[in-house]
């Protein structure tokens, strides 16, 4: 066996790390009612403006901010269109990732090219060199670190934050919330510029450190997965989690099973991260879907 | 203007142009390109968007160059090699195995319109086929990857399971076992022929498993990246020269060079002198170019490799030359057979030694 399992569960934690994050950023914005199905068109253009600003300015990190950036400005497009002018969802969802998926094929012509700009892995004394452990947690680049943060601060702004328990009210019930004097509108159109902040930042980790380079398509459907995880983990933050590196482990591990020329078709271990996430997901499956969620608010209503 | 006349108007000018169209074409040769992934890819669609560019630098004014990027294979393909027929174009050359049926049930339908289909077998009275021989060039890789390995595991990303692929990884097998009898090859199929985040991962996962000599037969330049990441790994360009990545990881690389079979047949079509055919071509030609093998090669590696080249080219050697068994055991090549070109055309076996299945 070549496979040494420390080398694959740091793996994991990269792999899953543009999933996570693109999720966290939907699952707030579900809780507040709203589907916007546009996640892969707001990741590849956070991909693509990622790879050009930590170029132009040499600095990785300032990428990853002109991505967030240019996440959450598409993501306004989706919130005038679906908060004032009462489109539908997931028509307004489609289309964004198809005009997503466009905009950045053309801002990346000539954006090709090989990447030198390096992201600093985290090295803290004592703690990095624990051994296996350290490994496997504590060696990897500052955004797997910021993921884990915005999923533990999600649930702590759902469940314990006023404004949170606005959020949750707003999407269970959007004439209830309103009624109580809540702005709906505001509400939801906050939550989805952080859900298009989230996604930009999960497709530059792609474009800067996952691959780290710039090539159309590159998402590669990061985005539906990250939806379809949020739905499978029941809008809950933690299930995410598990969610995502179930995901991203089997990803991994399929591709070194095949290194390792295991007798089970190729076919197979291909499907299995999605089988697989699918499967653990429905099962230990509980909450259900906020009761406004996809519909259109109008405070004349 | 009264609303009707206003249509009416718009009608008549869209009329004219798309009268006015064909009429135009008939002065310029049109000629289209189907590609598969977009034109910055980096590799196999970039280099074949190369190609085209130069030859309508050959051509002048002569030629008018109409080419969609990233049509996705499969009946979506049909639908887009229809479209550029139906615009006028005189010859289009669809630039991906999977465009092969496709493109031959369109060319039933436009029998005036050539058509010129890459790396397939179907062929018919407007529809030529052509490919590289690139198990040549894997050959030249193959040797490379023996020598350079020190742990003795090469590792392999495949895209999809065609015998185009499996030539090529018997073929650098079968020469990286011949000048070290130790190697072990690790093989990741993706599927894909593009998917650099895929790429990434897979050439990250067999540089994991102890692989220090990673080869690709996919088309970004991921796995390049990847490899500088880990430090100690070589790689090879793939389709492109990738030099931007020399002389660490990359040490050499398979080029593709359409632009002389382009300019050719784009000739053929201008003359009224096309006439459908197969074409596979390798080193001789040129249309197969081994890139610049890099100082991170010790020299006398070095010319072995383009000793093997020089033979290759000169027709001296061929890469599939007996005693060649098939993975199960079987005979396949006796002592000094030469495989013929409906057998390498048809592969769809590993030889002996390569481990794991091929996908089907």
């Amino acid at each position: 066996m070549d496979i040494n399992p420390i080398l694959l569960l740091a793996a994991l934690m990269v792999a899953s790390t543009p999933i996570l994050l693109a999720a966290i950023g939907e699952l707030v914005v579900e809780r507040a009612g709203v589907l916007n199905l546009g996640v892969e068109g707001m990741m590849i253009t956070g991909a693509v403006c990622g790879y050009i600003v930590g170029h132009g300015t040499e600095n990785p990190y300032f990428g990853f901010v002109g991505a967030a950036f240019a996440g959450a400005a598409l993501s306004f497009v989706f919130a005038a269109l679906t908060q004032f002018l009462l489109t539908n969802q997931v028509a307004t969802g489609l289309g964004l990732t198809m005009f997503g998926l466009g905009l950045a094929s053309l801002i990346g012509q000539g954006a090709t090219g090989s990447s030198d700009l390096i992201v600093g892995k985290l090295n803290l004394p004592i703690i990095s060199d624990i051994p296996v452990i350290g490994r496997i947690l504590f060696q990897h680049d500052p955004i797997v670190y910021v993921s884990l943060l915005l999923v533990a601060g999600t649930w702590w702004f759902l469940s314990k934050s006023r404004a949170g328990l606005i959020l949750r009210a707003v999407g269970e019930n959007h004439d209830a919330a309103h009624a109580l004097g809540y702005n709906v509108r505001l509400m939801r159109v906050l939550a989805i510029l952080f859900g298009g902040a989230c996604a930009g930042l999960a497709g530059s980790y792609i474009s800067l450190v996952r691959v780290p380079q710039w090539i159309d398509g590159i998402t590669s459907g990061a985005g539906w997965i990250a939806l379809a995880i949020v739905v499978f983990a029941s809008w809950n933050p933690w299930r995410l989690i598990a969610g995502a590196y179930l995901f991203g482990g089997v990803t991994v591990l399929q591709l070194n099973l095949q290194a390792e020329g295991l007798k089970i078709p190729t076919e197979y271990l291909s499907m299995a991260p999605y089988l697989a996430t699918i499967l653990v997901l429905v099962v230990i499956r509980a909450g259900r879907a906020p009761g406004s969620l996809g519909k259109s608010f109008h405070p004349s209503s | 203007m009264k609303r009707r006349t206003l249509l009416a108007t718009g009608a008549g000018a869209a009329m004219a142009a798309a009268l006015g169209l064909p009429a135009r074409a008939q002065d310029k040769t049109k000629v289209g390109f189907i590609y598969v992934g977009p034109i910055n890819d980096g590799g196999w669609t970039q280099h074949h968007h190369h190609s085209a560019l130069e030859m309508v630098e050959h051509f002048g004014d002569a030629v008018e160059l109409v080419y969609q990027e990233s049509v996705p294979e499969g009946p979506d393909a049909e639908r887009a090699i229809t479209q550029m027929a139906r615009g006028g174009a005189d010859i289009i050359f669809t630039t991906s195995f999977g465009f092969m049926d496709p493109t031959v049930n369109v060319a039933a339908n436009f029998p005036d319109v050539k058509f010129e289909h890459a790396t397939g077998y179907k062929q018919a009275d407007n529809v030529s086929v052509y490919s590289a021989r690139f198990y040549e060039g894997r050959a030249i890789q193959g040797t490379l990857a023996g020598r350079m390995t020190k742990t003795n595991k090469i590792g392999y990303i495949a895209s999809v399971p065609i015998p185009e692929v499996i030539r090529g990884i018997n073929s650098a097998y079968l020469h990286a076992k011949k000048v070290n009898p130790d190697v072990e090859f690790k093989i990741i199929w993706i599927f894909e022929w593009l998917n650099p985040a895929k790429e990434a991962d897979a050439a990250k996962a067999l540089i994991e498993q102890g692989c220090d000599v990673v080869l690709q037969h996919t088309d970004s330049t991921a796995p390049h990246q990847a490899a500088k990441e880990a430090g100690n790994v070589y790689t090879f360009g793939q389709a492109a020269d990738m030099a931007e990545y020399g002389p660490m990881p990359r040490i050499s690389s398979i080029i593709d060079n359409w632009a002389p079979y382009y300019i050719e047949r784009v000739q053929a079509v201008i003359d009224g002198t096309w006439t459908s055919v197969n074409t596979w071509d390798g080193i001789a030609p040129g249309m197969v170019g081994i890139g610049e093998i890099s100082d991170a090669v010790p020299a006398d590696v070095k010319a072995e490799a383009e000793a093997l080249r020089d033979a290759i080219a000169a027709g001296e050697y061929h890469p599939f030359t007996g005693p060649i068994n098939k993975q199960d055991g079987t005979p396949w090549l006796a002592e000094g057979e030469i495989a013929n070109d409906g057998d390498l055309a048809g592969m769809f076996f590993f030889v002996e030694g390569v481990e794991g299945d091929i996908p089907s």
